[in-house]
């Protein structure tokens, strides 16, 4: 028992090594998929067919198939393709190649669609008489977008937002199955070199339960802030 | 105190939603420190008229005229009658200080931060400048100790106080108010109504629908009754409410 424990504490250095990585791979992607899923949802909203359409699309695929499926999809499909066009050949390629960029392009997407659901509903949601106020007031379509639509909109589906954040975190671990040596990856080596399974394991699991818990508690206060306003609502 | 200076001319307004004609012809004008209330039962287009006036409702047809400025339009495939100069029509909004039934200031907001959006953003004011102008209108509205409070910590009435607040920022030529004391509880009314009652006195020029049948007696200089589409009876208001000519008319007021 004492070197079971003795083990699993063992490998906690080297699985804290990989965690910035593991956050990298959700801070690049939330970030990523909030703006490219604030774009889908605007797109989704905008009443025009040519740019509706496509995104109901994307977000329907994106949301009806495995997270898996996507990482396999892109990294083989998409990773093969390119090796036969210009790109082998770009300054880019070094980078195009590695499983990091295939996996951070697919959990954007991913993330992208569920925070374009998310945002929908958050933007239909608003309060019409905030909207005339604005433009009764002599806003742009822009200002009014901006300052008041997607302001109150995020405000609104923070706490869903966040959670989202959280669950990105967890399913990073996929992004071992294609090479990316993020806090799984790690684990699943340090297994194969060790020969132990339980314990890496373990030490993964105690890691990302680590991690969580500081990123929840960064964005508790941001999410307390951005939606003061509420107060009195609830 | 009146000029002879038409602030506000609103020439044949028709409106119609689907099937129901809601204003069939409506005009009006409003001298530079006219008080003109829109009284008449609901359903009759009161509301409606005063959103065709800054385009919140596009008209099918008819003119806004602000300070001798046609509001040039063109009739768009549905039938309505769309502002063609972008610019001019946010100028013409933001000339207007519009007061709503339901309030409708931002949640998001401090009470400061609602009064000081439009001049800051629209009318590209300082913000050191704003936030003065801001305080001396919390003053006069009474609600300066709310200042950094949300929308939601709010009666109604200090909510409606604030919108008022927020539409004077804007240094309209014409305040037009949509009901404003309709949404509130009837102990919420007397503290916006002190306060529209002060305006009136200030020589500004206003547009009013309301119900508050002894506030537009008390503060109109013109009272229009409006009647399924169109205005069936106007005048002084003594001379609408004491005699009124029109049987739709004192059926209107004998419901008070």
């Amino acid at each position: 028992m004492m070197t079971f424990l003795g083990n699993v504490v063992h490998w906690l250095p080297d699985l804290l090594a990989a965690a910035p990585l593991t956050l990298v791979l959700t801070l690049v992607a939330g970030v990523f998929g909030l703006v490219f899923g604030t774009i889908l949802a605007l797109a989704r909203l905008s009443g025009q067919p040519l740019l509706s359409w496509p995104a109901y699309a994307f977000m329907f695929v994106m949301r009806g198939t495995p997270l898996l499926v996507q990482l396999y999809l892109i990294y083989y499909g998409l990773g093969q393709l390119m090796p036969g066009t210009w790109v082998r050949h770009s300054f880019l390629w070094p980078y195009l190649r590695e499983g990091l960029t295939f996996a951070l392009f697919a959990y954007s997407m991913n993330q992208a669609a569920y925070n374009a659901e998310v945002l929908r509903g958050a933007i239909q949601a608003i309060p019409k008489g905030q909207i005339e106020a604005a433009e009764a007031i002599g806003m742009t379509r822009f200002q009014i977008l901006w300052r008041v639509r997607l302001h109150l909109a995020f405000c609104n589906c923070l706490p869903i937002l966040i959670s989202d954040i959280i669950i990105l975190l967890k399913s990073t671990a996929l992004a071992s199955t294609i090479t990316v040596l993020e806090l799984m990856g790690i684990a699943r080596m340090i297994q194969r070199q060790s020969l132990q399974i339980y314990e890496p394991l373990i030490a993964c699991g105690l890691v990302y339960f680590a991690v969580v818990v500081v990123l929840t508690n960064i964005m508790r206060p941001m999410e307390k802030r951005l939606t003061r306003f509420r107060k009195g609502l609830e | 105190m009146q000029t002879d200076e038409i602030a506000l001319s609103v020439r044949d307004i028709h409106k119609t939603f689907g099937k129901s004609k809601v204003l069939k012809g409506v005009s009006f004008d409003a001298r530079s420190g006219d008080v003109i209330s829109i009284i008449g039962s609901s359903g009759s287009g009161k509301s409606t008229l005063l959103r065709c006036i800054n385009y919140l409702e596009k008209p099918d047809s008819g003119q806004i005229i602000l300070a001798g400025e046609v509001i040039e339009t063109r009739q768009d495939k549905d039938g309505r009658q769309y502002p063609l100069n972008k610019k001019q029509l946010l100028c013409l909004r933001s000339r207007l200080g519009m007061v709503f039934q339901n309030f409708n200031l931002w949640d998001h907001r401090t009470v400061l931060e609602n009064i000081i959006e439009g001049p800051i953003y629209v009318l590209k004011c300082q913000r050191k400048q704003a936030v003065a102008q801001a305080e001396e209108l919390m003053e006069k509205v009474g609600i300066l100790e709310k200042r950094d409070q949300y929308p939601s910590q709010l009666s109604g009435g200090q909510q409606q106080r604030v919108a008022i607040a927020r539409a004077l920022a804007m240094q309209p030529s014409v305040m037009l108010f949509d009901e404003p004391t309709s949404a509130l509880d009837p102990e919420l009314v007397s503290e916006v109504v002190e306060v529209i009652r002060k305006l009136a006195t200030e020589n500004r020029t206003m547009v009013m629908v309301t119900h508050e049948m002894s506030l537009a007696r008390e503060i109109s200089s013109h009272l229009i009754f409006l009647d399924n589409g169109r205005i069936e009876e106007q005048g002084p208001p003594e001379q609408i409410m004491d005699n009124p000519k029109s049987d739709r008319l004192r059926q209107f007021l004998g419901k008070f």
